[in-house]
């Protein structure tokens, strides 16, 4: 079987989330699809919109629930606007999970601190939702998110979720801030200064490059070893099975050898133009 | 005591219609638009007999050669790379039908192939693709037909071009492995010797007589000779550090320069595997198919995302190339991407010289741009 094949699943839910971005459940067609299929926090599926082509997207549900496939999509173009139109019972197409997932492994025991910008608190929904099925097994979770204006707030129930949790804070900033805004005003990595997480805590990140170089540098200033900074990298990536060279990153195929890199392998990389 | 067989020249059309007659397909060097590539052979005659190429940066001349010279051609543009991973191919077709999508794998047709006329950087080339396609944590199915059932005879070079280098890439000009039969073109005769069980099944068949150990030993002279002629060379000593320690070396400014990026050096090299797959659709819209296409580094799209271009510049997409192909790759394949066989230099309508763009970085180690 070929690596591109693509599986059916029909929308079962679409959910807008803010401007130009929603939230489809699927599931797939394919009773033995449904039974087998298993996914890692930080894997993404290549979703397939047809007769137009496939963008690869993050898995936002739980993975404990791997019958159900929540994807949180941002309407940029060719592709995901044609995924604007999804409705309940559209029948679309699935391939994956890709990609490595977040370091759950090495998480355990420890404080975990996430870092996200903009869209990049959907990459980590799902690694959320693995920490508090096991909540006594990880140490305290500091939620770190920050917008540019309120408006690009999502998931603004599961951050209220999330702050009422036992050992969870929920830290929020906007660039931009309006009335209805109790939070921070200030970039994300303001919130450091808030923090107050052993050395010994691990970190992981996603959100535009230049968020997460700032974020590193600070985060290494406070004593955070560069081995415990993970960070999730963004490529072209259109084959995600390594062979079609597009979302080559120097030595790494960042579909299957990330999308989720320690600082410590990628900072040579790191803020090098043309890369 | 050596294992070769000696084949008299005109024996060579007995090996063309035995190989036609087991079923293959036989593929051998055809003259064709002023170069030469791989095409149909069925006789010695579809070949360009007599005639060499002459070739340099950003120059091809097919010419006269040696009067009888069956494999006088080293390379043209061409490699085996088309046949076994298509330019442009069907991977899965969909039909959107009531409350479903069809989705079915379209298998490649592919015919037995035997190719005739495989130089050792060739041979070293379809290995890196296997490597690629292959055994990699995804097999390549389509890549794996087309692949799996051919037939390689080898030529050794007893003459190199002047761009070839694969002396210094250790892949020539002497095929060691990954052949099933590999011939030394000598005056009157090939020497002979089989690299598999199916190749020696091949050679079986002709009936070929022992050669002797003076013919075995003029075979290798030949072959010596032709490296120790070679003319281009590049030191590899230095990879994959040079490659990534130079990455803000002003050399990259300089080739950029040059650099049309028109894609033609990863046309024409052997190994690049980048690849695109498009939708088609029928016109009625209720089915696609998804073909791949190969695609270059060197194309503005190859590195975008909505929004963003991450290698805007011709000066990114060089550097993605020649670092891609002679460094990085050791790191993701362990193996170089690059066999030594001069394609991308004499293709480059600029005539931009891999060659020499790693030796003006390696001169200017440590320099970086203003």
């Amino acid at each position: 079987m070929t690596p591109y094949a693509i599986h059916p699943a029909r929308i079962t839910g679409r959910r807008p989330e803010a401007e130009g971005i929603y939230t489809f459940t699927m599931r797939f067609l394919d009773p033995e699809m449904r039974r087998s299929y298993r996914f890692r926090a930080g894997q993404f599926n290549m979703l397939y919109a047809f007769g137009v082509g496939e963008a690869p997207i993050s898995i936002v549900s739980d993975p404990a629930e791997p019958e159900i496939l929540e994807h949180t999509v941002r309407i940029a173009g060719r592709i995901t606007g044609l995924m604007a139109g999804w409705k309940d019972g559209d029948i679309v197409g699935v391939r994956g999970p890709y990609g490595n997932g977040w370091p759950v492994e090495e998480a355990r025991g420890r404080d975990v601190v996430i870092v996200t910008g903009g869209l990049g608190c959907a990459p980590v929904v799902a690694l959320i939702n693995f920490i508090f099925r096991r909540r006594t097994e990880y140490g305290e979770l500091h939620i770190l998110h920050g917008v540019k204006t309120p408006n690009d707030l999502l998931y603004r129930e599961r951050f209220d979720a999330w702050r009422r949790a036992p050992r969870t804070k929920v830290y929020l900033t906007t660039d931009r801030p309006d009335k209805s805004w109790h939070d921070k005003t200030g970039v994300v990595t303001e919130l450091f200064d808030e923090l107050t997480t052993p050395p010994s805590a691990i970190v992981m990140m996603c959100g535009p490059e230049v968020m997460m170089r700032f974020a590193a540098h600070s985060l290494l200033q406070r004593g955070i070893g560069a081995d415990d900074i993970y960070l999730s990298m963004e490529r072209r990536m259109e084959c995600a099975v390594g062979l079609c060279g597009h979302c080559q990153y120097r030595e790494h195929f960042v579909c299957k050898d990330g999308p989720v890199f320690s600082y410590s392998s990628v900072k040579e990389l790191f803020g090098q133009s043309g890369r | 005591m050596n294992n070769s067989l000696l084949m008299p020249k005109a024996a060579i059309e007995d090996l063309i219609g035995l190989l036609w007659r087991e079923g293959f397909k036989v593929l051998g060097p055809v003259a064709c638009e002023g170069g030469v590539a791989f095409g149909e052979v069925h006789s010695v005659s579809d070949m360009p007999v007599g005639k060499r190429e002459a070739q340099g940066p950003g120059r091809y001349r097919l010419g006269a050669g040696v009067a009888g010279e069956i494999f006088g051609v080293v390379n043209g543009a061409g490699s085996l790379k088309p046949f076994f991973f298509a330019p442009e191919e069907t991977l899965v077709e969909l039909r959107r039908e009531p409350g479903g999508l069809q989705v079915n794998e379209v298998k490649p047709d592919a015919p037995r192939l035997a190719f005739l006329g495989v130089r050792a950087c060739d041979l070293a080339a379809i290995a890196v693709q296997d490597r690629v396609f292959l055994h990699d944590r995804f097999r390549d199915t389509h890549y794996e037909t087309r692949r799996k059932d051919a037939l390689l005879i080898a030529v050794n070079c007893t003459h190199s071009a002047p761009t070839c280098f694969c002396v210094s890439m250790k892949t020539g000009p002497e095929a060691l492995a990954g052949f099933d039969l590999s011939l030394t073109e000598m005056e009157e005769s090939f020497v002979v010797r089989s690299g598999s069980p199916a190749g020696a099944a091949i050679a079986a068949k002709l009936r070929l007589n022992p050669a002797g150990d003076a013919e075995a030993l003029a075979a290798s002279e030949r072959i010596n000779e032709c490296a120790a002629n070679m003319q281009r060379h590049m030191d590899t000593s230095d990879f994959p550090g040079l490659l990534y320690e130079e990455a803000e070396n002003p050399r990259w400014d300089e080739v950029a320069a040059r650099c049309l990026s028109c894609t033609n050096c990863t046309m024409v090299c052997p190994t690049c595997f980048c690849h695109t797959v498009v939708d088609m659709q029928e016109i009625d819209g209720n089915m696609s198919r998804r073909v791949r296409q190969w695609d270059s580094c060197f194309s503005l799209e190859h590195a975008r995302i909505h929004g963003f271009n991450f290698r805007p510049k011709i000066r990114d997409r060089y550097r993605q190339w020649l670092t891609h192909k002679l460094a990085s790759w050791i790191d993701q394949f362990g193996t170089s991407g690059c066999v030594g066989c001069g394609r991308c230099i004499s293709w480059c309508p600029v005539g931009i010289d891999l060659t020499e763009e790693v030796a003006a970085i390696r001169a200017q180690r440590g320099q970086v741009e203003a």
